[in-house]
C-alpha cells in the first residue's frame, strides 16, 4: 500500500494520454456492461426457469390449442404432483401499441404452481369468486395505474365474442408481485371459465399446460410419460422442462448472444490494442527513472509488480466508472429493452475483465522493465 | 503556400512508418468501429427489405377487424366470397376474382446448425393464389397439386431449417405431406413460408377459418373503392390494408431496434475510438515536435502544418474505416439470418451491406479521423518554437 503514491504518480506522468486511455477504457466497459446486462437480462428468464416445472405444448406448434380433457389424464400420472394451464390472449389496452401480456388461467392451480408470485390469500379468494376477475403483475399496474375495483377493457387480438367483437372487460381484484424477477410482474391473469364461456370458438381448449412434477431428477421420463399418453392422438404434445421451453423462445429470436459476444469481441480487441500501446509508449519513456529506481534498490520483481499495478489501477478505475455509467443508463433503456437494473453478476463478470486486461497489457511492458539492465538503461542504449 | 502544404504533409506521411504502433491505434480502433456499425446496419437493411420488399401496392389484404397479424384474425368462407366479390378486385380471363383466401398455419420445424425447433409459416393458398402473386415463381420440382397432401417450400426457408429438401416427408398433424417443389419471389418474406393448397391443409387441420384475404385490385387507386365497398358492408367487421403498409408495420419494432442498437453502439464505440485517436496523434505531435519547430523556424507557416496533422489523422482514419468496411462485408454480406417477425412465425433475411452502408461507414471514419486531429493539430501549430527547439 505504502506504494500506492508511486505508482499514482506514475500512472499521471502524462496526463492528456492517461485520460484518454482511462475515457477510452471506462467506454469500452460502458458498453460491455449495456450489451452483456441486456443479455443476461434476456437469459435470466431461462436461468430462473423452475426446475421441477414442465411445459407442455402442442407437438404441432404451441399456438395450436390442446383439450381440456387432457388435464386429468396427465394429473393422474403418477410422476405428477399438480398441474395447471393457460392460454395466450394476446391483447391490448386502447392501442395496439399498448400491448398486455394476458392469460386465462385456473386461479387456484396457477398460483399453487408458481408460488414465486406472491399475491395475498384474501386476493385470490377474492378472484376464485368474482367470474370477470383479474389479477395483475405490480409494474403492469404501475404502468397504467391500474388499482383494485377497477374496471379495465382490453381488446383480444384473437379471440372474439359471438357478436363478432373482441372487446372484453375485466375487475381488477388481486395485484402479485415476484420479488426477486420485477420483469415476471408485468401480465395480466384472469379467469378460463370466464374466457372459455365468452368466446365464440375454440371452446373446450387450452394453450398449454404446465407440469409440476415430484422429482426433479424424473423430468425426462415424466415429459415421455405425458406425451406418450397423447401419442397418436389428433392432438400430439411436446413437453419440456420450462427451462428448455423458455431457452427454445429464446432462440426463436435469434442468437443474441452471438451478436454481443462479436461486438463485444470487437470492442476489446480494439482495446487491447489501444492500451497495450500506452503502456508501452509511457515505458519507454520511462527507462531511465526505472533505471534510477532499481539502483535505488527495488527489485526487478518490485519493478514488474509496480508496472503491473499502474495497468492493474488504470483498468479497474475506468472499468468501475464505464459500469457505474452503464448501470444508472439502465434504467433510461428500460423501455426498449424491458430490463430494470444491471445484473450484479455482470459487474462481476466485468471487473474480472478488466484485470485480465490488465494483466494481458501490462506484462509485456512490465517484463521488459523487469529485464532492464541498469547500465545500459542509464546509459541509454 | 500549397507546395509548402504539399512538402510538409509528404514528409509526414513518409514518417509514419518510424510511428507504426501509435499510427496502427487509430486504424484498428476505426476497423472495429466501423466494421460494427456496418455490420448492424446489414442486419437492420436485410430484415427491412425482406418485408418491404414483399407486397405490391395494387394489392390489398383483408383480416379480421382488431387483427395485428395474419395469425390472429379469422375470416369464414361466406365473408371471403364476399371480399373476393367486392368492387375493384381485378377479374381473370375466366371471369374470376384474382384473389385468395389463405389459411395460417404454424409448423414446427428445427433449424439447420441447431436442433431447436422454431415456427415456420405454412400458408394454404386458394385456386387463384399465384395468379394474385406472380412474383412467386417455382425453381425446382413441380407445382403440389389440389386435394393430395403435397407442399412448395421457399427458397430460403429450405436453406434455413431442416428437412425441407424436394421428396421429403413431414408429419402435420396426423398425415405425412411431401415437399414437390421449390420457389423463389424476390427474397420477399414469402420466401421464408410453406405453400400448399388452402382446400387441403384445411382438411387437415380440420378448421373452416381462413386467416386473411388477399386481391390483386384493377390497379393502384382501386383500394379506396374496395376499402369502401367492405368496410360499409354491414355483414363484415374487416381491416382493410395494402399489402406493403401492412408488411412495413410487421418490420417496424425490429428495424427500430436494429436501427438504436447500431447507431447507439456504433455511436459509442465511435467516441471510444476518438480518444484512442486524439491520443495516437498527440503522441504523434510530439514526436514531430522538433521537426515541426524547425520547419517553423526555416520560415514554414502553421497552416502547413495543421494541414500535415489533419491529412495523417485522415488517411489513418479511412484506412481504418475501409479495412473495417471490407471486414464487415467479407464475413457478413449475404449471410442469411433468421428471426420472430410480427406474425409469430421466422422470417429469413440475408444482411446487406450496399454501397450506401458502405459510405455510411466510410464517414463515420473521416469524422472520427478529422475530430479526433482537432486539438493534436492546434497544438501543433502552438509549439513555442524557441522552447522545442532548445529542449530537443
Amino acid at each position: 500500500m505504502k506504494y500506492l503514491p508511486l505508482v499514482w504518480s506514475g500512472l499521471w506522468r502524462k496526463r492528456t494520454r492517461t485520460l484518454f486511455t482511462l475515457l477510452s477504457i471506462m467506454i469500452a466497459f460502458l458498453l460491455f456492461g449495456m450489451l452483456q446486462g441486456t443479455n443476461a437480462a434476456f437469459s435470466r428468464g431461462v436461468e430462473g426457469a423452475n426446475v421441477n416445472r414442465l411445459v407442455t405444448v402442442s407437438r404441432i406448434s404451441f399456438t395450436e390449442s390442446l383439450p381440456y380433457a387432457d388435464l386429468a389424464q396427465i394429473e393422474a400420472l403418477p410422476g405428477v404432483d399438480r398441474v395447471a394451464f393457460a392460454s395466450w390472449f394476446g391483447a391490448y389496452y386502447q392501442d395496439p401499441k399498448q400491448f398486455v401480456f394476458s392469460f386465462p388461467v385456473d386461479a387456484e392451480r396457477y398460483f399453487n404452481l408458481f408460488p414465486e408470485f406472491k399475491l395475498p390469500k384474501e386476493q385470490l379468494d377474492a378472484w376464485v369468486h368474482t367470474k370477470s376477475g383479474a389479477v395483475i403483475g405490480v409494474e403492469l399496474a404501475k404502468k397504467y395505474g391500474w388499482k383494485i375495483g377497477d374496471r379495465v377493457p382490453l381488446h383480444s387480438t384473437i379471440w372474439t365474442k359471438p357478436d363478432g367483437t373482441s372487446d372484453w372487460s375485466f375487475d381488477i381484484v388481486g395485484i402479485y408481485d415476484d420479488p426477486n424477477d420485477r420483469s415476471q410482474a408485468n401480465a395480466f391473469f384472469f379467469n378460463h371459465d370466464y374466457f372459455d364461456e365468452g368466446r365464440s370458438f375454440s371452446k373446450g381448449t387450452v394453450g398449454w399446460y404446465i407440469e409440476r412434477i415430484k422429482d426433479p431428477t424424473a423430468a425426462a421420463a415424466d415429459g415421455a410419460a405425458i406425451d406418450h399418453l397423447f401419442l397418436n392422438s389428433s392432438d400430439e404434445t411436446k413437453t419440456q422442462t420450462e427451462k428448455e421451453f423458455n431457452q427454445s423462445f429464446l432462440k426463436q429470436l435469434g442468437d443474441i448472444n452471438f451478436i454481443v459476444t462479436s461486438i463485444l469481441g470487437a470492442v476489446f480487441f480494439t482495446l487491447l490494442f489501444l492500451t497495450g500501446n500506452t503502456m508501452m509508449q509511457s515505458l519507454r519513456e520511462r527507462v531511465p527513472e526505472l533505471a534510477v529506481l532499481k539502483t535505488l534498490g527495488f527489485t526487478d520483481g518490485g519493478v514488474l509488480a509496480l508496472i503491473l499495478a499502474e495497468c492493474l489501477v488504470l483498468c479497474v478505475i475506468s472499468a468501475l466508472i464505464g459500469l457505474g455509467i452503464a448501470a444508472l443508463a439502465f434504467p433510461a433503456m428500460k423501455d426498449v429493452i424491458g430490463v430494470v437494473s444491471l445484473p450484479v453478476s455482470v459487474i462481476e463478470l466485468g471487473i474480472g475483465v478488466a484485470v485480465l486486461l490488465a494483466l494481458v497489457t501490462g506484462l509485456p511492458p512490465a517484463w521488459r522493465a523487469m529485464r532492464l539492465n541498469i547500465v545500459d538503461a542509464l546509459a541509454g542504449r | 503556400m500549397l507546395k509548402q502544404i504539399s512538402a510538409v504533409t509528404l514528409m509526414n506521411l513518409q514518417n509514419i512508418p518510424s510511428r507504426l504502433g501509435t499510427s496502427l491505434v487509430i486504424v484498428i480502433g476505426i476497423a472495429g468501429v466501423v466494421g460494427v456499425l456496418i455490420s448492424v446496419l446489414a442486419m437492420a437493411v436485410g430484415f427491412s427489405k425482406a418485408l418491404d420488399n414483399t407486397g405490391r401496392p395494387d394489392r390489398a389484404i383483408v383480416m379480421r377487424g382488431g387483427s395485428t397479424s395474419e395469425l390472429g384474425s379469422t375470416i369464414s368462407r361466406d365473408n371471403a366470397l364476399t371480399i373476393l366479390d367486392a368492387p375493384g378486385v381485378r377479374k381473370n380471363a375466366d371471369g374470376k376474382p384474382i384473389g385468395t383466401g389463405d389459411v395460417i398455419l404454424i409448423v414446427d420445424l428445427p433449424q439447420k446448425g441447431s436442433d431447436s425447433g422454431v415456427n415456420v409459416t405454412l400458408r394454404g393458398v386458394g385456386p387463384q393464389g399465384f395468379e394474385a402473386r406472380p412474383e412467386i415463381k417455382l425453381i425446382a420440382g413441380r407445382m403440389f397439386q389440389p386435394a393430395v397432401r403435397e407442399l412448395i417450400v421457399g427458397k430460403s426457408a429450405q436453406a434455413q431449417f431442416k428437412g425441407l429438401e424436394i421428396g421429403s416427408q413431414l408429419a402435420l398433424r396426423d398425415s405425412e405431406w411431401t415437399v414437390v417443389g421449390v420457389f423463389e419471389s424476390g427474397g420477399d418474406a414469402h420466401e421464408s413460408e410453406i405453400l400448399g393448397d388452402a382446400e387441403t391443409v384445411m382438411s387437415a387441420y380440420r378448421r373452416n377459418l381462413f386467416q386473411s384475404v388477399t386481391v390483386l385490385l384493377d390497379n393502384v387507386a382501386a383500394f379506396d373503392t374496395f376499402k369502401d365497398a367492405l368496410t360499409t358492408n354491414p355483414t363484415l367487421s374487416v381491416d382493410v390494408k395494402r399489402e406493403p403498409d401492412y408488411y412495413a408495420g410487421l418490420s417496424k419494432t425490429l428495424k427500430t431496434i436494429l436501427f438504436f442498437v447500431a447507431y447507439v453502439v456504433g455511436g459509442i464505440m465511435a467516441v471510444g475510438a476518438l480518444f484512442g485517436s486524439l491520443n495516437t496523434m498527440y503522441s504523434a505531435v510530439s514526436a514531430r515536435s522538433v521537426e515541426i519547430a524547425t520547419l517553423r523556424a526555416l520560415g514554414f507557416g502553421a497552416t502547413p502544418v495543421v494541414i500535415s496533422v489533419f491529412v495523417e489523422a485522415l488517411l489513418l482514419a479511412l484506412i481504418g474505416g475501409v479495412i473495417g468496411a471490407a471486414l464487415a462485408w467479407v464475413f457478413f454480406n449475404g449471410n442469411a439470418a433468421n428471426t420472430l417477425s410480427g406474425n409469430f412465425t421466422q422470417i429469413v433475411f440475408h444482411l446487406t451491406i450496399g454501397p450506401n452502408i458502405m459510405l455510411l461507414g466510410i464517414v463515420w471514419a473521416a469524422a472520427i479521423g478529422m475530430i479526433g486531429s482537432l486539438f493534436p493539430a492546434i497544438r501543433a501549430a502552438r509549439l513555442p518554437i524557441a522552447v522545442v527547439l532548445r529542449a530537443g
